[in-house]
């Protein structure tokens, strides 16, 4: 076998491990191993569980006791703002320092009860809030491509050890593009579920009309597997949905031209460029589709999640989990602890709080509300056309660490083609569709393709055509 | 206009202490944000009806019945508290 055991995709894993070739213990130590070679310098991992050996042996004792599971013995990293029940997690914020998850998140469970392990939890911006892993209360995540250059975010840290094989799979949440956009930077695949279809149940909260959690993978066929296993309906999430086996037809694509116009890399556009000439050699047919109001999505995307974030994030008083700073009375113990929120984190608070105070409720918030319904027209419109729309992920590849940081307008920007289906609901899916070189580097970049709601097995179909995989 | 003034006025709204030196910076970062999505002003919308997409959407119903062992949650939940007496969270006195 030429692969190492870290190396391998889930699905081959499976096989491997269903027919007793390899042990689930030989696997964890093999990413146990990668970790200790690359996460000091990557910071990709927060916390590696000291108990994940012991949960490959009772994997590895269960097969041999004849069960199964469909990830049986699977090591999985996941986004540290995911609650695994005794474990520690802070959505990388200081203000949550120390808090242990007092139960499991729905999409934890029903992995658990498929028999993954969990090697540990992975870095990202603080509450998920920012596009490069810089924001986080424990240092910036490095791209395994380029140390010098973000993994992307807010799921840095699951994609960096994702493509730096500390791990054969991962989760992130997206509320405006953290799943898939550090996939694109990372040169993975990542899956934007639509809205409601895996469970936020136990998922830090940060726009709650956005955020979905989503796998991070390296084959079309893992984020399927993965994707199966975690989705459906819950009754702990009263916005989850029964996931029906779509019936699109899959051969017309739509390209937004007018939306491509500025602010886009050339080697991305050139990039793209490529693969919807590949995408018309497999047979589809790709045509120039019209969304006028697309344009308002990142706009809208920012009001509403600030919004969102300002009240959801209102629970860190310093009370009930988390870290207290001590002050004079009951209110300057709240302030004081809430001075613990990263810069980027009191900004969206702030912003939050603007957009929805009185005097400017109606020239933002309702607005933005009103607009969100627009773009939504614009897609079931073009949905009528074609049966997937197709853009870059995101408008540039990976940028230097730093670059960005001092500037929050252009930092959101790189969420540009990403906000709209967190916008509208909609599934979408990023797949590695080539590189980039840069400084004789060769940076990852990626494609994504936004379908009509529950169309994710189409969108895995095509996805495994544009890549490639066997078994479609 | 975003002036430090207001950035006061909304760090006292969200309860987070803002020390002089962020308010200047959250000024300016507040400016430039909405100036960005105050674009949002140019669209007119003639038709205000929601989506013609149907929503997927049904809701969740469940008797309101206690289904955790209640005494190992509260004490659970409890334990994640930064400052306990007993089975009591303390906080600072507000009379």
């Amino acid at each position: 076998m030429s692969k190492k055991l870290n190396e391998l995709y889930v699905i081959e894993a499976k096989k491997l491990l269903e027919k007793k070739e390899i042990s689930s213990v030989d696997i964890v130590n093999a990413c146990i191993n990668e970790i200790k070679n690359r996460n000091e310098s990557l910071n990709a991992y927060l916390e590696v569980f000291d108990d994940c050996l012991d949960s490959a042996k009772a994997a590895d004792t269960s097969r041999d006791m004849g069960n199964d599971g469909a990830l049986l013995g699977i090591p999985l990293a996941i986004k540290d703002n995911i609650l695994i029940k005794g474990k520690k997690v802070s959505a990388a914020s200081r203000i949550l320092e120390g808090y242990r998850a007092t139960y499991d998140a729905t999409a934890i469970k029903r992995l658990k009860d498929g028999g993954a392990i969990f090697l540990g939890r992975t870095n990202m911006d603080e509450f998920a809030m920012g596009g490069s892993t810089e924001n986080s209360g424990f240092g910036v995540t490095k791209n395994p491509f380029d140390e010098s250059r973000v993994p992307g975010g807010s799921s840095g840290g699951s994609a960096s050890a994702l493509a730096s094989n500390m791990t054969l799979a991962a989760l992130g949440t997206d509320t405006g593009g953290s799943v898939r956009q550090p996939a694109s930077f990372c040169g993975i695949v990542g899956l934007k579920p639509t809205y409601g279809a895996i469970s936020r149940y136990g998922i830090i909260a940060m726009g709650s009309s956005l955020d979905q959690i989503g796998p991070m993978t390296k084959t079309v066929g893992d984020a399927e597997l993965i994707y199966k296993i975690i989705s459906g309906r819950d009754e702990l999430d009263s916005t989850t949905i029964e996931i029906k086996e779509s019936k699109t037809k899959n051969n017309k694509i739509g390209v937004p031209w007018h939306f491509l116009n500025e602010g886009i890399d050339k080697d991305v556009l050139e990039n793209f460029k490529l693969s919807l000439k590949k995408l018309e050699s497999l047979g589809y047919e790709v045509k120039e589709v019209e969304l006028p109001m697309i344009k308002y999505s990142l706009p809208v995307y920012y009001i509403i999640m600030g919004a969102e974030s300002s009240t959801n994030l209102s629970r860190y008083d310093g009370v009930r989990y988390g870290k207290r700073m001590e002050g004079n009375d009951l209110m300057e113990d709240y302030t004081n602890t809430r001075a613990l929120f990263g810069d980027e984190v009191k900004r969206r608070i702030l912003l939050g709080t603007y957009v929805l105070s009185a005097g400017y409720y109606d020239a933002y918030y309702e607005k933005a509300i009103l607009v969100r319904e627009e773009i939504k027209k614009d897609f079931a419109k073009v949905f009528e056309e074609v049966d997937f729309i197709a853009t870059p992920t995101a408008p540039t590849p990976a940028f230097k660490i730093g670059e960005k940081i001092n500037d929050p307008v252009t930092m959101y920007l790189a969420d540009i083609f990403t906000t709209p289906a967190n916008i509208t609901g909609l599934p979408a899916l990023s797949l590695p569709s080539g590189f980039s070189k840069v400084d004789d580097k060769k940076l990852p970049l990626g494609i994504q393709f936004t379908g009509p709601t529950l169309s994710e097995f189409a969108l895995f179909e095509l996805g495994k055509k544009f890549l490639g995989e066997e078994n479609v | 206009m975003i002036s430090k003034d207001d950035i006061k006025k909304l760090s006292s709204l969200s309860r987070i202490t803002i020390s002089e030196k962020e308010e200047e910076k959250l000024a300016k970062d507040m400016e430039g944000i909405l100036s960005y999505v105050g674009q949002l002003s140019e669209v007119e919308i003639s038709d205000r009806g929601v989506s013609k997409e149907k929503s997927e959407l049904k809701n969740i119903m469940r008797e309101d019945v206690i289904s955790n062992n209640y005494n190992i949650v509260a004490n659970d939940i409890l334990k994640e508290s930064p400052k306990l007496k007993g089975d009591y969270i303390v906080v600072k006195k507000i009379l």
